[in-house]
């Protein structure tokens, strides 16, 4: 089975131990992840200027692509990538006046009216697979692992786009147990790491990745999960506080996938350290 | 903060220019403070998200020129979903960072970024730093 993927700029380079854990994982579970033959990227942010509509271009040349190679629907990883290219696309399915200015702005492209369904990982994941047929497939169970399921901002916000509700965390504490983890809740789980100030402002960013770093150790995480490389930039190798990875490497590990194709050397040295101590990697 | 009312004061094209930027009706937040509680980055704000949001209702456009705030915003979408009368603050914060960026300014010169954020940081850092602090 195949299932379109639009990997985006940061899994290709920074986050590959996001993309690429991702395509392994989904291979075990018998199903290619098809990459975009052609795809840009999204911009990274969704624009919420009004009368903003060239940077809505990116995104909704994306998800032409995704419909010029058979459309349905397209799975993204990266949560920002995820909100931009769902964000654009309810303007090209609710909003006429701008989706006639964005098609006839755009001369190569077919009209795109919203017929794309932009999925999460995480959602596919429970829809198509489910949570019981995964479990059956897990071959080295995350067993000893206290993770705490770390969502961010653009997962859940705002409510349109969202992959569940604000404040709930259901999807990442199912794939955590059915990978044999522990899920520890904090309620930080949504708390902004700070995102793009890292840039703007460092420290008003480090404050806020370090509240969420603190709560994950007092409520007993040996690591925190999540699917932004932002966040995991922010809140992983910017604190180097406790261990970070990305749901996907689990999911990958727990399905047999080797720690060499993991991409652990991309995270904060403390999560290999972290996997070894456990014994769930074996050196 | 006392603050003397007048039409010289209230600069209404300055309202109409926010309102129609940022699509909110802002005359409907009544004050309650929960975007200023739910902030993750208030702390570092010069003034919280409600009172921006009064000082808008107010047209005190000199005020909102002189704060700092909308920079600091991270577009978390937090205040959003909790906001009880439906104003989405951060289209708010957008349109005032536009306002200012729109006259050509940088928040942040790309060339001072240290050389190692840069080597390190993911590309959707920059891309997404960029969009929301340079013109």
């Amino acid at each position: 089975m195949k299932i379109i993927y639009y990997p985006g700029c940061t899994l290709k380079t920074k986050a590959k131990n996001l993309g690429d854990t991702a395509v392994a994982a989904m291979s075990r579970l018998g199903i290619e992840l098809e990459e975009l033959k052609r795809w840009n990227c999204c911009g990274a942010v969704y624009s919420l200027a009004d009368d903003d509509l060239i940077h809505q271009v990116a995104p909704v040349r994306v998800l032409v692509r995704a419909m010029e190679q058979g459309g349905g629907k397209l799975v993204t990883l990266c949560s920002m990538c995820y909100n931009t290219l769902a964000r654009a696309n309810l303007i090209m399915k609710n909003d006429e006046e701008k989706r006639n200015t964005i098609n006839s702005f755009m001369d190569e492209e077919k009209d795109y009216n919203g017929e794309i369904e932009v999925v999460h990982l995480l959602s596919y994941l429970k829809d198509e697979v489910g949570w019981d047929a995964l479990k059956e497939k897990v071959t080295v169970p995350l067993e000893g692992l206290n993770i705490a399921p770390y969502y961010g901002c653009t997962l859940q916000r705002p409510r349109e786009v969202g992959i569940e509700a604000p404040g709930s965390f259901q999807l990442m504490t199912e794939l955590l147990e059915a990978a044999g983890a522990e899920a520890v809740p904090i309620a930080e789980a949504d708390l902004c790491c700070g995102s793009y100030q890292i840039i703007g402002n460092p420290e008003a960013a480090g404050n806020n990745s370090a509240k969420i770093v603190s709560a994950a150790d007092k409520a007993g995480a040996d690591a925190l999960s999540m699917s932004c490389p932002l966040c995991e930039y922010n809140i992983g190798k910017k604190q180097g506080g406790l261990p970070t990875f990305y749901f996907t490497q689990l999911l990958a590990l727990a399905l047999g996938v080797s720690p060499e194709e993991c991409h652990f050397e991309l995270n904060h040295q403390s999560s290999f350290e972290l996997l070894k101590s456990k014994g769930i990697v074996k050196l | 903060m006392a603050v003397k009312l007048s039409p010289n004061t209230v600069k209404k094209e300055f309202i109409e220019k926010l309102e129609k930027l940022s699509g909110q009706n802002i005359q409907k937040c009544f004050q309650c403070g929960t975007c200023s509680g739910t902030c993750p980055m208030s702390d570092s704000m010069d003034t919280p998200p409600r009172q921006i949001l009064r000082m808008a209702q107010l047209g005190l456009q000199e005020d909102l020129e002189k704060s700092e705030t909308c920079w600091v915003c991270a577009s978390c979408h937090g205040c959003n979903v909790m906001c009880p009368r439906g104003v989405d603050l951060p289209r708010v914060m957008e349109a005032l960072r536009q306002m200012k960026l729109r006259k050509n300014v940088n928040k942040i010169e790309p060339s001072e970024i240290p050389a190692e954020t840069i080597k390190d940081c993911p590309q959707i850092a920059l891309v997404a730093g960029f969009r929301k602090l340079t013109s």
